[in-house]
């Protein structure tokens, strides 16, 4: 029988991966769009998801400080558990240098982040439109970066499910009883 | 020392002089403003008009008798970012090219308490012209006075904003505009 993340650890999991995915691709689709009020919500919905990831995923490191992962089969050679570590180490440095990033770049074009309309980001950097262009470089290839971890980790997943049958996607998977 | 009977006439005529209508009349635009605030999917984004001109007749004595005369060159608009400044001259918005200015011209001031007036007139933007009520407060400062206030502008009610930009859930209707105008006083010559 293998052994699996807690209950809470995949809801954050796929719940954060649904966002981020999403994240991608609205991300692409709208930053080529003609200005229009449709532009703009997009613009909104995205920042809204992106700041919602920011916030998860630190709910999501506070749960895994307390409830460790269960441990690498020890079958597996030791330089796939370091990669494996490593991997995930950048996923969560991305998970929140992604939106960090949005955020500020926001700030430098002089648009405050409002959470859902509803709830205000501090404005960390004040309206600089040159810190802006390079910022919003930034972004880019920082997500186009991310995309590509993003795209490893999810074909180390398939080949080990699919090509080692070793069970290791079933970790993050709610168990079938 | 003993003052001379002349000297004391012209200051008794200096005295009488200054007494009269003290009127701020001439706008500096370098110590003067027009910003506004409009709000995009609830953020709220600054703008400004560079510019822009106001001719006053305000005598804090007789503030019924102010006038006010408003000019914005609408083509002068900083709404945040180039392309929003591109969009907002544009057809839809102000229309720059058929109506390049915004127009207030006040029809009657009134006192509210303190330092706090009413300016009540007539509002003309792309056309459309409504009538409006300014709220102002008017400080002196030096030899100038600092008038502040609030235009409270409903940027439907001008057609600012046409199409579905006409959705004012993603840009809100009320465009507050602020101004801080700091005008030199004109000594009034006392008439006929
Ligand atoms: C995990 C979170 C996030 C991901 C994965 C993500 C991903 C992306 C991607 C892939 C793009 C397209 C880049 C391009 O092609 O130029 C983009 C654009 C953009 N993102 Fe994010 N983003 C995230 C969070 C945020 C946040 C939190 C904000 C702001 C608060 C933000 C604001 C923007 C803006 C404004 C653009 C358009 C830039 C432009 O005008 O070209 N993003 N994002």
């Amino acid at each position: 029988m293998i052994e699996r993340y807690t209950r809470t650890a995949m809801l954050l999991h796929w719940l954060i991966a649904m966002l981020i995915l999403g994240l991608f691709g609205l991300g692409i689709y709208m930053a080529d769009l003609p200005l229009s009020p449709q532009k703009l919500k997009f613009y909104s919905y995205h920042k809204w998801a992106g700041v919602s990831v920011f916030l998860l995923v630190w709910v999501r490191i506070l749960w895994r400080i307390k409830h460790a992962p269960p441990a690498l089969p020890a079958s597996q050679p030791h330089w796939q558990q370091l990669a494996a570590h490593a991997g995930h180490g950048l996923l969560y440095v991305l998970m929140i240098a992604a939106p960090v990033s949005g955020w500020l770049m926001s700030s430098a074009h002089g648009f405050t982040t409002v959470w859902f309309g509803v709830l205000p980001l501090p404005d960390l950097i004040g309206k600089d439109l040159e810190l802006a262009a390079t910022l919003k470089l930034v972004h880019r290839y920082l997500n186009y970066s991310f995309l590509a971890v993003v795209i490893g980790h999810a074909l180390v997943a398939i080949k080990h499910q699919w090509v080692d049958s070793d069970g290791t996607l079933n970790r993050m998977l709610p168990s079938h009883h | 020392m003993k003052r001379s009977p002349l000297l004391l006439l012209l200051l008794a005529t200096l005295g009488t002089s200054s007494a009269f209508a003290v009127e701020y009349t001439t706008v500096i635009p370098e110590k003067s403003k027009i910003t506004f605030t409009s709000k995009q999917m609830g953020v709220p984004v600054d703008g400004k008009f560079g510019k822009f001109t106001a001719t006053l007749n305000f005598d804090p004595a007789k503030p019924e008798a102010a006038k006010a005369q408003i000019e914005i060159d609408l083509a002068s608009v900083d709404a945040g970012s180039k392309e929003a400044n591109d969009e907002v001259i544009s057809k839809g918005w102000f229309n720059v090219k058929e109506f390049p200015k915004a127009r207030f011209v006040s029809t009657s001031v009134k006192s509210v308490g303190g330092s706090r007036y009413e300016a009540r007139g007539q509002m003309s933007i792309k056309g459309k012209t409504r009538d409006m009520t300014i709220a102002f407060s008017y400080r002196p400062a030096g030899v100038n006075a600092v008038f502040e206030g609030l235009l409270p502008l409903q940027r439907t009610q001008f057609g600012i904003g046409e199409g579905a930009w006409g959705d004012t859930s993603v840009v809100a209707d009320e465009v507050p505009i602020k101004f801080r105008l700091t005008a030199s006083q004109a000594i009034a010559t006392p008439k006929k």
